[in-house]
């Protein structure tokens, strides 16, 4: 053997070095207490890990390289927050209507980028091994970063247009809002490894994708420079996070068999879960867009089903196959956005955000996307809807929606073969029954009913006397929402009288 | 065999990368959208380090991808010179 050369003076560390003194040597075996005082959740959802070592940052973030790199994120979007507020980018925006998604991000999306702080801070704290914990903590921070860049970025429309005014509190009330905050919770309320199979591999990797790509390219093609630059920012940490996703799942995978079919069973759930909970984002892309990318139809068809074909297929060596339900949501696929925006529709006067019907011309770019179905279905819904609304007789539903006690969505969606039925299907707990929108959320109440049956739904809410009154204007005042103002068509709002004026301003004083 | 993917902003950086990407990678698949660009590979895609130094005509950190990525879809294995992704045969491999 030849000997070592000489070290030259310090060498500099490599990244695999630099990465494993960071992570090996913060865990060790407590003596003052028993390992399993000091992690009790470790062990109770019956996951097995014999060697904790063995899980892996593949990007190896160091401390410092982490900081260094956030920092320089944060100081690129402060740069694009500034110049946005300096130049009135709100004014360069294609259309006032595009507001309307960022209204429903702000109150759905920004509250739960700071719920996933606190979950990831929570289950950072109660895994043995270091790599995980050190990832967990990194996400946790990260997620506190993208509530407040989101909600800093989103303040400057706040200055102007309505809606905008109390996110946190209508997170909490409204009824909508139950499905992303009854999502986050349920999945916080869950152990440590049933969390990180939601959060970090279910949503992250295999769903934000939907959210993020293709709807904040469609921001950009809409003239928001801010969201775009947010959305992005926050996005360069997701790809940070798809990964702790996927290695996460890896690792339980190799460590036990026992392990397969548990992890199984928290991709069926939180597959469908996130897929309903998205079903928001299909109407933001193909009715909320003024100028459009590309279709929720064809994202998901990207993005799910060509990754997750790949992902899938790189996963069936452990023994693991595709989310149950897949196949519903390829049905689905090309009615899912048609029929949420219809819900809105219907509902609108109880929105903090404003509804439309879709021009000719974006009716037409429908048609192109859904030649299948939006001719069929929903063409002639709209235009009945407009006629209605022509005569003076808007359509406004005036009975509160029965709600899937799982995804807490109105029952609006349709059945898998059947674009013309409603799907309802039911379950008996305890002598009472239970209502559900497809077999997906009645298959995850039945697994763990004890949990679903303390879901708090906004409409028995509103019933047994518990938002604010019995009239629509009384729930409305304890959602924090401006009667006459936040809520009803985006036609005749003050947000449409002030956006006009501005173009009418433009065309007055050309530059 | 599946597709790695990765996508980049459309930033100055950004656009180097893409470029690099492209010249070490002849396979790879280039789509631009609005703001982004999206890279698809069949198997595996491979960042040399060096490559984006001499496009960018600087020094570059492979950490510093963090500052421009946006998604990626594959097992991921960086080092000081190369970033991997890869649908790769694991430990429980299937017969071909």
């Amino acid at each position: 053997m030849n000997a070592m050369p000489p070290l030259q003076k310090q060498r500099k560390l490599s990244l695999k070095e630099r990465y494993a003194h960071l992570t090996r040597d913060l865990g060790w075996e407590t003596t003052y207490q028993p390992m399993d005082k000091v992690f009790p959740y470790v062990a109770y959802e019956g996951i097995k890990i014999h060697d904790w070592d063995a899980w892996e940052d593949p990007f190896r973030l160091t401390m410092d390289a982490y900081w260094k790199y956030q920092a320089e994120k944060e100081r690129k979007l402060y740069a694009v927050i500034e110049s946005f507020a300096q130049n009135n980018g709100h004014l360069n925006i294609t259309d006032a209507r595009y507001v309307n998604a960022l209204k429903l991000f702000l109150t759905g999306v920004s509250p739960l980028e700071y719920s996933a702080h606190r979950g990831y801070a929570h289950v950072g704290r109660h895994f043995v091994g270091a790599g995980p914990r050190i990832a967990c903590q990194m996400q946790a921070i990260d997620e506190l970063r993208h509530a407040q860049t989101q909600i800093h970025t989103m303040s400057h429309y706040n200055k102007f247009f309505d809606g905008l005014h109390d996110a946190r509190h209508m997170h909490d009330r409204v009824w909508y809002l139950s499905v992303p905050k009854s999502f986050f919770e349920d999945a916080c309320t869950a152990g440590p490894f049933e969390f990180l199979t939601a959060i970090s591999f279910s949503f992250e990797y295999v769903l934000t994708n939907l959210l993020f790509v293709p709807f904040m390219s469609g921001a950009a093609y809409n003239g928001d420079m801010a969201t775009v630059t947010f959305g992005f920012s926050a996005q360069s940490d997701e790809a940070r996070h798809m990964t702790l996703g996927l290695e996460i799942i890896k690792f339980m995978l190799e460590q036990d068999e026992g392990n397969v079919p548990i992890v199984q069973r928290w991709i069926d759930k939180w597959f469908w879960r996130g897929y309903r909970l998205l079903s928001l984002v299909s109407m933001m892309m193909d009715y909320m867009l003024p100028k459009r990318i590309m279709s929720w139809a064809e994202s998901w068809e990207m993005y799910f089903e060509q990754a997750g074909d790949a992902l899938f297929e790189d996963l069936s060596r452990y023994g693991i196959r595709k989310p149950k339900y897949h196949e519903v949501a390829a049905k689905e696929k090309h009615r899912l956005s048609h029929e949420v925006w219809s819900i809105f529709y219907n509902y609108t006067q109880a929105a903090a955000f404003h509804t439309w019907l879709p021009s000719e011309e974006e009716m037409t770019w429908l048609s192109a996307k859904y030649p299948d179905t939006f001719d069929k279905y929903y063409r002639p819904r709209f235009k009945a809807w407009s006629e209605m609304a022509a005569e003076g007789k808007r359509f406004y539903n005036q009975t509160l929606p029965q709600l899937c006690t799982t995804c807490q969505i109105p029952m609006g969606f349709t059945e898998p073969d059947d674009p013309t039925t409603i799907c309802f299907r039911s379950a008996e707990y305890k002598g009472e029954r239970y209502h559900f929108c497809s077999d997906g959320c009645k298959d995850i109440f039945c697994h763990e009913p004890e949990k679903y049956v303390q879901s708090w739904l906004p409409v028995h809410q509103i019933y047994m006397g518990n938002c604010g009154g019995a009239e629509v204007k009384d729930v409305l005042a304890w959602y924090h929402l401006n009667f006459g103002v936040d809520n009803f068509d985006y036609e005749g709002s003050p947000d449409q009288k002030l956006w006009d004026e501005w173009q009418a301003q433009k065309a007055a004083n050309p530059v | 065999m599946s597709k790695v993917s990765i996508t980049l902003q459309n930033t100055d950086d950004g656009r180097q990368i893409v470029d690099a990407i492209v010249s070490d990678n002849p396979a790879a698949e280039v789509s631009r959208m609005p703001a982004l660009t999206k890279i698809d590979c069949e198997g595996r895609l491979c960042l040399k380090r060096e490559t984006i130094e001499e496009r960018l005509g600087r020094s570059f950190d492979l950490q510093e991808l963090q500052l421009s990525l946006i998604s990626l879809a594959g097992n991921v294995d960086e080092d000081d010179d190369s970033f991997t992704l890869a649908w790769e045969a694991g430990p429980a491999t299937k017969n071909a």
